[in-house]
């Protein structure tokens, strides 16, 4: 299982750093995403992988998994929620500012409607 | 060195209070100018007499030899102690400052015009003196160097007080460049010294002035400390600042360059005297510079033609020569030095306020245009010869007695060797000293009127030449009485510099026919000789080439912005791209270089065992992965992957005991993916291929690096064992928060703060994305929107179906959201979780029928949920304290409630409810607006109602809801 995970991770985070490294906005927000998802999972990871032991105090329960990672990861994907609704939508108004979705500030104008 | 004696400790709080008093009294003019200026103007006088007086109480423990100090420990680590400590040095400046300044308020309120804002100016002028006064009082060289660089920055305020006109800016921003660089400096030495000295307070510091001298530390710290009483007081070759400075207003001037700021330079060498000089080093260096700075200054004094400029250079000519008399490092010299200290604040205050009242009343301030004013404004003429006869060193005057002193020292000074050098350039200086003072005093006030003046000037009121008037009584009265009015304070400054009794010697004009005598006259003779031959000699001058200092000031200014400019923009090209490339290249050698020297074999932690849903979780993962790599220019394609791997993650996170991670995850997700259809609808669709199969291959490699490392790291981690911190959260959860749920526990208790801080960061989020998508778009984004043509779609612009099902879904959403609220802090559940599931029942009222339609509908403002939120959070932390307890201390306790059982209602409930309420505003605020950008963008008249088939004959707009709602109602029912 820590192999199917790891390597999940690795799938993630290369697609993410792929995407990321795009010309236009729509797949470095994407990309974006890959990587928080291979971020979080990542993150989650680091309390170490337990099958069937969550972590909800009960008394039939003999163990439970590691609580903090699942804490600090659960913010993550909120406040990640909160960072690409502000991406996506700066994107959408810099392509509406500018006809362009380039992120290269230089190469802006070429492709510009007026 | 006194020790502190006890009736000075009774006192501590009112040392503190001369030098906080300004600093808090700033805040009073720029309220008080509603009350007019002469309430404003008394209202700061009064701040500065209050200090005044605080200061004089402890005048006679002064004059005993005492030093009433306070301390204070600030940063005990860094030796930073809020101390304050009166000696006679401090004394004097302190004196000078709060008493100058008071004459300083007095003239400025008459001569600030109407349109100046004169709140500002006396908030900004009483910053200044608090700052110079910390300066003088401070007994800690740590809390000397802060209130340094608040001179710098408030003299900046000051000196471009007249910020329309360019030459304030320009004179302003040189004086921080200049004054800001020797800070810096000072800062080095300071820091050296402390380093030295094992301590930064300054009574160890200056006691310990041999161990100084003798270590190999001394020349550095020396040369910066140099730096920056050089710069502050404007010597050679940094004098160049000082006369620009003179486009600030004239009390400005007349504050900063006679009695303050420039005297912060003089003051930090007369201060660090016991512990730096005395040595050759000291004595070559400042000595000399004080010399030069002495004669070139007078030189260029002789042909301004500004009567503020000369006055300037004259400024920096004193400032020089009492810097020289410093450098000597005789008791008999820094007497002199701190004599002359005294004589030029009050000579030279009060000429700088008659050259403003000149340009005020005549409306210039060019001398060739000036002449004969004695006739016209008699009082001021009157008051500006005498000041005049003292700059140029005429008996009976003040000036005439130090300036003799000084001629003296130079007389017996041999430097390297060379025994005629000094008192040859000293007669020099001193010669043109009496050149342009005569020259202000023949061509400006004596004589006869030459060209037309731009007003007819007369003598100004009384609350202008009075201050002048007090100025010039002292300088007459020093000047006669020498021994009686300045030599107590003289005697004690002295002493506070040498660190030993004052040398005995009596001030007095005539001291018979000494070498000075000879000097003085020889520069009396000559100087006006000089004037005589003035233009002559200026024409000698203007066909010697002569360095421009503002030219190369300006030119290195240039030269150094260029070469920022260069350096930023190739390593900031515009291209994300880039820096991303270049970040995470960076960030995968590091990495690289860390694994050369780990280990490479994976841990020996029990592997958990795969489970055959685990392969086809991960096969659905990689599959959708690889075709987002394959597919991306076909962006709607991406996004459907996209959901299809967060689908994958939030139900690994279900089989990996997160039930919590995956119920956030999954409705984060259809969140998000609701978002991004709305931004993909205006976007363009495809993505053009635009980067070359080099560029992709070398970004694959990237890629493929950065995933191998991660999941690397992943497994290397995975695969050993930990010792968790959470043992106390599982054992805790229950009995100290509550719940059963420990990660929602930790998330509303154990670590609320963060929770706290979080929840505040996605309201700031959602305001920012309200503002972006600004309710009136201009320009070129309105345009644009308006001609975004829309592909074919489906012609339903809210299909019946979808209408109908999310109006019975809108309940049933609602109570489930509740119900995970309820449970979640001991079930999977909780505020987050709760406010999406909650926020997608709204959004999807808006997707099935319309932007308008829904904001129609909505009864809270998404706004104010999001500040409600906050609010409810922040208070259930607060109502802690009124128990007594810190910060988001939860309580709980168990209600029993018929039917429903045995239910616990915890405060912690209270902080969930406010992340569930911020949740909801900002994910509901965020789409709703995205779609209202839609709304602007659809071309074709879209149905009003809530669908697109209206199903009773319309009588009117309410009629077809109701009539809508009665169908989704009897839906619900069914």
């Amino acid at each position: 299982m820590e192999f199917l995970v790891a390597s999940a991770i690795g799938i993630l985070t290369a697609t993410g750093v792929y995407l990321l490294l795009r010309g236009r906005t729509f797949p470095v927000v994407v990309g974006l995403s890959f990587l928080t998802y291979g971020v979080n999972v990542f993150l989650f990871a680091m309390g170490r992988l337990t099958l069937d032991a969550p972590p909800i105090i009960d008394e039939a329960a003999a163990s439970y998994t590691d609580p903090l990672p699942q804490a600090l990861v659960l913010t993550a994907i909120v406040i990640s929620f909160g960072m690409t609704a502000l991406l996506v939508v700066l994107a959408l108004r810099g392509y509406l500012e500018r006809g362009s979705d380039r992120v290269a500030l230089g190469a802006a104008e070429e492709g510009a409607e007026t | 060195m006194q020790r502190r004696g006890p009736g000075a400790i009774a006192s501590l709080m009112n040392i503190a209070l001369i030098v906080l008093l300004p600093f808090i009294g700033a805040i009073l003019p720029p309220l008080m100018i509603r009350a007019g200026r002469a309430i404003c103007t008394t209202v700061t006088a009064c701040t500065t007499l209050t200090s005044l007086a605080l200061l004089l109480v402890q005048a006679p423990a002064v004059f005993r030899g005492e030093v009433p100090s306070a301390r204070w420990e600030w940063l005990p680590q860094l030796g930073l102690d809020a101390s304050f400590r009166i000696d006679g040095l401090a004394f004097l400046f302190a004196f000078l400052i709060l008493f100058i300044g008071l004459l300083i308020i007095l003239y400025a309120r008459h001569y600030l015009s109407r349109e100046d804002p004169v709140g500002r100016f006396f908030a900004f002028l009483l910053l200044f003196q608090g700052a110079m006064l910390g300066i003088v009082l401070s007994g800690n060289l740590l809390l000397l160097l802060v209130f340094w660089e608040l001179t710098t920055l408030s003299s900046f305020l000051l000196i471009g007080y007249w910020r329309h006109l360019p030459e304030g800016r320009q004179g302003a921003r040189m004086a921080l460049a200049v004054t800001g660089l020797g800070g810096l400096a000072l800062i080095g030495g300071v820091l050296l010294l402390g380093q030295i000295a094992g301590s930064f307070d300054l009574e160890t510091v200056l006691a310990q002035g041999e161990a100084i001298k003798a270590s190999p530390l001394y020349l550095p710290a020396l040369v910066l400390v140099l730096l920056g009483a050089f710069t502050k007081s404007a010597q050679f070759p940094f004098h160049f600042w000082l006369p620009h400075a003179m486009a600030a207003p004239t009390p400005v001037s007349a504050y900063l360059h006679s009695a303050t700021m420039v005297k912060a330079g003089i003051f930090l060498l007369a201060r660090l005297w016991p512990a730096m000089a005395g040595t050759d080093a000291w004595f070559l260096a400042v000595s000399l510079t004080g010399l030069l700075t002495m004669g070139i200054a007078a030189w260029i004094a002789l042909f301004k033609d500004d009567l503020k400029a000369l006055l300037a250079f004259s400024t920096v000519s004193h400032l020089g020569l009492v810097t020289m008399l410093l450098g000597m490092g005789t008791k008999l010299a820094a007497m002199a030095g701190i004599f002359h200290i005294i004589n030029h604040a009050s000579f030279k205050a009060g000429l700088f306020m008659s050259a403003g009242i000149v340009d005020h009343e005549t409306g210039t301030r060019d001398i060739r245009r000036l002449g004969g004013l004695a006739h016209v404004m008699p009082i001021t003429a009157t008051l500006a010869i005498l000041a005049t006869l003292s700059m140029a060193g005429i008996p009976p005057f003040n000036g005439f007695i130090s300036k003799e002193m000084m001629l003296e020292e130079a007389a017996h000074t041999v430097y390297a060797g060379n025994d005629w050098l000094f008192p040859v350039l000293a007669t020099l200086a001193a010669l043109f000293s009496v050149a342009y003072s005569a020259r202000f005093l023949f061509h400006g006030f004596l004589g006869e009127t030459r060209g037309p003046l731009p007003s007819k000037p007369h003598d100004p009121p009384a609350g202008m030449w009075l201050p002048v008037a007090v100025l010039v009584a002292l300088v007459v009265a020093i000047g006669l009485f020498p021994e009686q009015l300045a030599g107590g304070l003289v005697d004690v400054a002295t002493a506070a510099v040498t660190g030993a009794p004052a040398p005995a010697y009596e001030l007095a004009l005539w001291h018979g026919v000494t070498p000075s005598l000879l000097m003085s006259g020889v520069a009396v003779a000559g100087g006006l000789v000089l004037l005589a031959l003035y233009r002559p000699a200026n024409n000698l001058r203007e066909a010697t080439p002569r360095p421009e200092a503002k030219r190369l000031f300006d030119g290195l200014i240039r030269v150094s912005v260029a070469a920022a400019a260069q350096l930023s923009d190739r390593l900031q090209n515009g291209s994300l791209q880039r820096y991303l490339a270049i970040m995470l290249v960076a960030a995968i050698a590091v990495g690289a270089v860390a694994f050369a020297g780990g280990v490479h074999l994976p841990g020996d932690r029990p592997i958990q065992p795969v489970t055959s849903t685990a392969v086809v979780l991960w096969v659905l993962l990689a599959g959708a992965s690889l075709g987002a790599l394959l597919l991306h220019r076909n962006r709607l394609m991406t996004l459907i992957l996209t959901s299809l791997v967060g689908l994958v993650v939030s139900l690994a996170f279900l089989g990996l005991s997160a039930p919590d991670l995956a119920l956030t995850q999954i409705s984060v997700e259809v969140v998000t993916t609701i978002l991004m259809l709305l931004a993909l609808n205006l976007l363009p669709k495809e993505t053009p291929r635009e980067s070359g199969a080099g560029q992709r291959s070398r970004d694959l490699g990237i890629a493929v690096l950065a995933g191998a490392g991660v999941a690397a790291a992943a497994f290397a981690v995975m695969t050993r064992g930990f010792e968790t911190i959470s043992d106390f959260h599982l054992a805790q959860a229950k009995p100290g928060g509550g719940g059963t749920n420990v990660v929602n526990v930790i998330l509303v208790d154990f670590r609320g703060y963060d929770t706290f801080g979080e929840i505040i960061v996605l309201g700031i989020a959602a305001l920012a994305i309200f503002a972006l998508l600004d309710r009136n778009l201009r320009g070129a984004a309105a345009r644009r929107i308006a001609t975004i043509g829309r592909v074919t779609e489906s012609m339903d612009a809210h299909p019946l179906i979808l209408v109908v099902a999310t109006r019975v879904l809108l309940p049933l959403m609602l109570m489930v959201a509740a119900f995970i609220f309820l449970r979640g802090h001991n079930q999977p559940g909780g505020g987050f979780i709760a406010g999406l599931v909650a926020a997608i029942a709204f959004i999807l009222q808006y997707v099935a029928s319309g932007f308008a339609w829904a904001r129609d509908r909505a009864h809270y403002d998404h706004h104010s949920m999001i500040g409600f939120g906050v609010l409810v959070a922040g208070l259930t932390g607060v109502a802690a304290w009124i128990f007594g307890q810190p910060f988001l201390t939860s309580a709980f306790t168990h209600v029993h409630l018929p039917l429903i059982g045995d239910v616990e209602i915890a405060s912690a409930m209270a902080f969930d409810l406010g992340v569930f309420v911020t949740v909801l505003g900002v994910v509901v605020l965020a789409l709703a607006n995205l779609s209202r950008i839609q709304s602007l963008a659809q071309p074709e008249p879209v149905p009003a109602g809530p669908m697109d088939i209206v199903l009773e004959p319309p009588a009117g707009g309410e009629t077809v809801e109701t009539s809508a709602s009665t169908v989704t109602a009897a839906g619900g029912r069914q």
